[in-house]
């Protein structure tokens, strides 16, 4: 397995639940600087709770998250919102503001973080919907859009501010696979043109063939890592019969029996 | 000679120079780091330089840029679109390789229209005209739901097995017993505040006696009915046509017409049955508090309770109560058709559970004042 050069995101002896619920125990991986990173794993393996502790939104029961150097656990006020503007997240439904146009939801975080004059908003706005194929659909209202576009128009608005880490959520969920397809270019471009880091929480193993750089793969029963590392090394050589399984898409040997 | 210099202080380390003496137009250097929180007083001086002295030709001198994400690309690409609206030229020279990859993204003619559209004039006759069309169609609307209600109602007093008693009980709840305090309270306090308004003129006849009457005739036949009306539109219209706005917007209401259930049968009538059977209980408690609150006047002015509540018990009959039930009736099954009508034409998003939550309570006291002007009427006809 490669060393990480440069990380962007470090989780370091992370363990959280709800409650009494242990969910995620003990873990830890890193993120390199520019690199689309996979988090894999069944339902229930606690996939989006990584995410959201990673995105500061609940608050782990022990460990540490580091975003460029900087703990977004123990960060509070203005040290928080300089982490969060490194970031941009999109939720697994969109999670756009359905009473505002694409182009007003794009806008939004423009409007409230910088001073920019209001036909530049517009324009980066503009900008940033084309850069997820969205320019024509600008007026549209998010109802109005198939959950294809919802998504990338989602994408559009995380990337407002230009952060420099982009946390999605299962971007392929509900998404035919040409759609999926599409949003799957979409974060390749992003990443080659832009040099976003992606973090992408996903069970679709084909798009994650695709654009991961590395994955990490969770295991439902231990509540940690079963294996980290690239995606097609992990699927032919892992010593771990279960990650060969996963990535292989075999029933488990024991099922149907 | 023309030269505007500017620096930016503190955090935002971007600069830019204009420089209009040289022969191939309007010379731009920018310096610096160009992000989405540096970009904007560059953008303003630069923006404004070009509108200020409209060169036929811009150059922007990029070399000295070290930072540019898709923001700073922004200004760059509206320095050109701005050139090719006006009929100018515009070249960003020596743009860093791994940046002008990303100005390349885009074509600056595609942003050509990019100013916000204005607001489209109101035109009179089109205003009355959809007003006039969206009162037709809401009315239509609401005869249609009577109507299904009614049907619906009919049925469910027939199979009677059929109604969702649990869901009934729930709501019945919710919307009679938890209603009881503010009822109580404001019921107490209309009843206390119109016996001292009214004994004050009173006291000057010595007719101080006669506030029980007043009190106990306004309350029984209009108060009662009328502010247990009011609290229950504020408190459960408003939540009927919350829930099933959302449930609406969640496509539950979808699921139950494909699954075959109407949704009237199955939401509204439990809802119904459940406001017609607590409005008069409610309005027999407020009646009640609301008589209680009178008598603290006179018991202030020294005469005994017994005196007030016979002087009451003189003064009204059974009709005067029954009247009142009657009308409380009537407001329950509206409160909670209004209500449950609101939230079934709720549309998409989050706004519209408000909006329909909004509507539900302003036409629910708009049909409370009307029903109750139309019983004032049907009531002094019939000597009631």
């Amino acid at each position: 397995m490669s060393r990480i050069q440069d990380p962007i995101v470090r989780v370091e002896n992370l363990t959280a639940g709800y409650g009494e619920t242990l969910i995620i125990d003990n873990i830890s991986f890193e993120v390199d600087r520019g690199e689309v990173f996979v988090i894999l794993g069944g339902s229930g393996s606690g996939k989006s709770t990584i995410l959201k502790q990673m995105i500061g939104l609940y608050r782990p029961m022990s460990g540490k998250i580091l975003i460029n150097g900087q703990d977004i656990v123990s960060a509070e006020g203005k040290e928080r919102l300089q982490i969060l503007s490194e970031i941009g997240v999109m939720y697994q439904r969109g999670a756009l503001f359905g009473s505002m146009t694409l182009l007003e939801n794009a806008r939004l975080p423009l409007e409230e973080f910088t001073d920019l004059p209001p036909s530049a908003m517009d324009l980066i706005a503009m900008m940033k919907l084309e850069l997820v194929g969205l320019h024509g659909f600008e007026d549209q209202m998010p109802s109005q859009l198939s959950g294809g576009m919802q998504k990338r128009a989602a994408i559009a608005r995380a990337m407002a501010l230009d952060p420099q880490i982009l946390f999605l959520d299962e971007p392929s969920s509900g998404l035919d696979p040409i759609t999926s397809a599409e949003v799957d270019q979409l974060v390749l471009n992003a990443a080659h043109n832009l040099g976003i880091t992606f973090v992408i929480v996903s069970h679709d193993l084909a798009s994650t063939y695709t654009i991961a750089d590395r994955v990490v793969i969770l295991d439902t029963t231990t509540k940690g890592i079963a294996a980290t590392g690239r995606p097609n090394e992990l699927r032919d050589q892992s010593d771990n019969p279960w990650v060969r399984q996963f990535l292989n898409r075999k029933v488990a040997s024991d099922m149907f029996e | 000679m023309d030269v505007a210099s500017f620096n930016m202080q503190g955090e935002s380390p971007a600069s830019i120079r204009a420089d209009a003496s040289g022969p191939g137009g309007l010379l731009l250097t920018i310096e610096g780091r160009l992000d989405s929180a540096t970009t904007a007083k560059v953008w303003r001086e630069a923006t404004g330089a070009i509108e200020k002295m409209s060169p036929s030709r811009v150059v922007v001198d990029a070399s000295k840029i070290n930072y540019c994400d898709v923001s700073g690309i922004g200004l760059l690409v509206d320095i050109l679109r701005r050139q090719q609206m006006r009929g100018g030229e515009a070249e960003i020279r020596d743009l860093q390789a791994r940046f002008q990859r990303i100005l390349d993204l885009f074509d600056p003619a595609g942003f050509r229209d990019a100013q916000t559209e204005e607001r489209k004039s109101v035109n009179l006759a089109e205003e009355v005209g959809k007003t006039v069309y969206r009162i037709w169609q809401d009315a239509y609307d609401l005869i249609v739901f009577v109507g299904e209600v009614f049907v619906s109602l009919v049925y469910a007093f027939r199979n009677p097995r059929r109604v969702r008693w649990k869901d009934a009980f729930l709501v019945a709840e919710t919307t009679g017993v938890n209603a009881l305090p503010i009822i109580a309270l404001v019921s107490f306090l209309v009843g206390l505040i119109m016996g001292f308004q009214a004994v004050i003129p009173m006291r000057q006849f010595g007719a101080e006696i006669f506030v029980a009457d007043l009190v106990g005739l306004a309350i029984l036949r209009e108060l009662g009915p009328l502010m247990t009306a009011i609290v229950l539109t504020g408190r459960s219209g408003s939540a009927f046509a919350a829930e099933l706005g959302t449930m609406k917007v969640n496509e539950e209401i979808d699921a139950l017409n494909t699954m075959g259930l109407d949704p009237v049968r199955f939401l509204v009538v439990s809802r119904v049955i459940a406001a017609l059977a607590m409005t008069p209980l409610l309005t027999i408690f407020s009646d009640l508090i609301g008589v209680m609150g009178g008598s603290l006047v006179l018991r202030s002015l020294g005469y005994p309770f017994v005196t007030y509540w016979n002087e009451v018990l003189s003064a009204v009959s059974y009709m005067d109560f029954l009247s009142g039930l009657v009308k409380s009736l009537v407001f329950g099954i509206m409160i909670a058709g209004i209500g449950c009508l609101r939230g079934l034409q709720t549309k998409i998003g989050a706004t519209a559970v408000g909006e329909s939550a909004t509507r539900a309570v302003v036409s629910g006291i708009i049909f409370i004042v009307i029903i109750d002007g139309v019983f004032s009427v049907v009531y002094y006809y019939l000597g009631v």
